[in-house]
């Protein structure tokens, strides 16, 4: 059971051949447990630099923490213990000397529920800024422009900039959050099923964003929708009850995987 | 695989689904119903008529004469006496006492929410403290501003400023106002946990995710969502704290005095209190009744009036909190 769900991935065989940019996340032997329960088991995997890379697979595999250990976010979680290594251009961002608040300007992110703050439209982008400093009206203006521009979203909202971001549709509200997240300059960008509270326009505008987008971000999407992983993403990795089953390009998975397990996933017979 | 077909779901005889049961009075739903109605009714009436009473009897004695005045030694007389004293008293302690009930009480609050773990046994030992602390008698609360506000903080403060007689070490303006603090705390500290707790975690996440410290997380997004929860919680606080008496017995409430307080160390006169002394101290029941009814009313207006005001910002608070400023 093990030999054929685990593929044994050294870091090297774990990046599929054709990776285009050259590597940025690397992960190690990582295991990650919630108190007794082991929700991520032994992953090595490899991410490109200004690529998509997509995780897929059935809720619970471990895609989203996975996800989450990118930018610490599982420090919030009580009694959450990691094994093995997260490299971010070469740097363990476990290691104490890692300053989490760089980290986390450094990898942005995007959430499964749009989560803009109670605040104008233009408040919500500028938020970051603010904390990193950025003081000069001039500057946050321009940057808050660039990002909404950069999302998306600046036609729709350039009159409304200073209204409530929660009077906003909900395709409007994650755009929103993305421009807020490309605001602050990150490298890369975690999105955590962003679209999969919205309608299928709202998610269409989403995907054409992420394609853009991947031109400056790296990107690393969760998503449920294989369609979509199939559209937008460069890479993609199968994970399946906390264990990677399968990572290559996102040709290769969805025409021609190597395991079984992932090709009864990806044609829709399980999960 | 069986092929489902519709009519396996029609019965038979479809005329079956036409004809409905009869309606049936039911009665046990029209007696509850009743019975909460009633209940309802019940506390409005009580309410009117404390409320026309006291207005009916009081009314007659309330004059700009009798709310501006500082009233001379005989304050039982209807014709020359003022409760000016008692309502600045009132309105003072309850303001000191919420300059340290709210930032202690939402401290406490975010510690409890945001830091402590929910599991811990400490949490669970402050979480009961606080529950106790609520079911404490008003009365045990004004022995303990004596005991530990006066006989100790303060005595010990006069030892160390080298103060010739007490300065500090007896009743006063702040002691009094800090003992209703300690009282009101819990209101305090329940209503803003419950509005920390109201706020989605997503924002929390979303401030974290974008570089921003815990504590910036807090002050920035956590705290200004909460704010009028706090106010509600104020609001209960200054309600609860304007009449009572209990605590103020001991710890700075006098039967009279000459002046206003001039600093926080003065005793002060009090509505509720007077309320009291005019209906138990009066030589003459009959004279002093319109006046007694007089101040209870003020009382009230007066409580009414800082609820109203609390209410009213908050309100405005709540309404720039929607609009997004």
């Amino acid at each position: 059971m093990t030999d054929i769900l685990m593929p044994k991935l050294s870091v090297n065989d774990a990046r599929p051949a054709a990776t285009g940019g050259a590597s940025l996340i690397e992960v190690q032997n990582l295991s990650l447990f919630y108190g007794a329960s082991k929700a991520l088991k032994n992953i090595s995997v490899t991410l490109g630099e200004k690529v998509v890379t997509a995780f897929i697979g059935p809720s619970g595999c471990g895609k989203s923490t996975l996800l989450r250990c990118f930018n610490r976010m599982n420090d919030l979680i009580d009694n959450v213990r990691i094994e093995g290594a997260v490299k971010i251009g070469g740097h363990d961002i476990n290691n104490s000397s890692v300053d989490v608040i760089e980290l986390r300007k450094r990898v942005g992110m995007v959430f499964q529920r749009s989560n803009p703050f109670p605040k104008s439209v233009y408040e919500n982008v500028a938020y970051g800024l603010r904390l990193h400093g950025v003081k000069a009206k001039s500057e946050l203006d321009r940057i808050v422009e660039q990002s909404l521009r950069g999302a998306a979203l600046w036609d729709e909202v350039k009159d409304r900039l200073h209204s409530s971001a929660l009077g906003l549709s909900g395709g409007q509200q994650q755009r929103l959050c993305i421009a807020r997240a490309i605001a602050i300059k990150p490298e890369i960008i975690l999105m955590d099923e962003p679209a999969s509270a919205l309608d299928p326009l709202a998610t269409a505008r989403i995907e054409e964003l992420i394609l853009e987008l991947k031109k400056d971000f790296t990107i690393v999407i969760v998503t449920h929708n294989m369609q979509q992983a199939a559209r937008i993403s460069d890479y993609t990795a199968f994970f399946y009850i906390g264990e990677l089953v399968e990572y290559d390009t996102t040709t290769k998975i969805f025409t021609n995987p190597a395991k079984r397990q992932t090709e009864d996933y990806v044609t829709g017979r399980f999960g | 695989m069986n092929t489902v077909t519709p009519s396996q779901y029609l019965p038979e005889n479809p005329r079956e689904f036409r004809n409905f049961r009869a309606a049936r009075f039911d009665f046990w739903s029209f007696f509850f119903g009743g019975l909460t109605g009633l209940a309802t009714l019940l506390i409005l009436a009580i309410l009117a008529v404390i409320l026309v009473n006291i207005t009916l009897n009081g009314w007659s004695a309330i004059s700009w004469h009798f709310v501006s005045t500082i009233p001379k030694k005989d304050f039982f007389n209807p014709d020359t006496t003022g409760i000016l004293p008692m309502i600045i008293g009132t309105t003072i302690r309850v303001f000191v006492m919420t300059l340290f009930v709210i930032p202690v009480g939402v401290i406490t609050a975010i510690y409890l929410t945001e830091y402590a773990s929910n599991t811990s046994l400490v949490t669970r030992i402050i979480r009961a403290a606080i529950n106790n602390l609520a079911g404490v008698p008003s009365i045990v609360f004004g022995l303990f501003g004596l005991g530990f506000f006066i006989n100790f903080v303060g005595k010990n403060l006069d030892a160390l400023l080298h103060n010739p007689g007490p300065v500090w070490g007896q009743p006063a303006l702040i002691w009094a106002s800090l003992t209703l603090a300690v009282m009101t705390l819990p209101v305090v500290i329940v209503a803003t946990e419950e509005s920390l707790k109201a706020i989605p975690p997503g924002l929390r996440e979303a401030s974290l995710a974008l570089g921003a410290t815990k504590l910036e997380t807090i002050w920035k997004i956590v705290l200004p969502q909460a704010l009028p929860g706090i106010m509600t919680g104020g609001i209960l606080a200054v309600s609860r704290a304007a009449g009572e008496v209990a605590p103020i017995l001991f710890t700075g409430v006098a039967y009279y005095m000459a002046s206003l307080p001039h600093k926080v160390t003065d005793q002060f006169m009090d509505l509720g209190y007077h309320v009291f002394v005019l209906s138990t101290q009066s030589p003459n029941i009959e004279q002093t009744r319109s006046i007694l009814y007089a101040t209870v009313l003020v009382l009230l207006a007066l409580t009414f009036a800082l609820n109203f005001v609390a209410v009213l910002i908050r309100a405005r608070v709540r309404k720039q909190l929607r609009s997004g400023h």
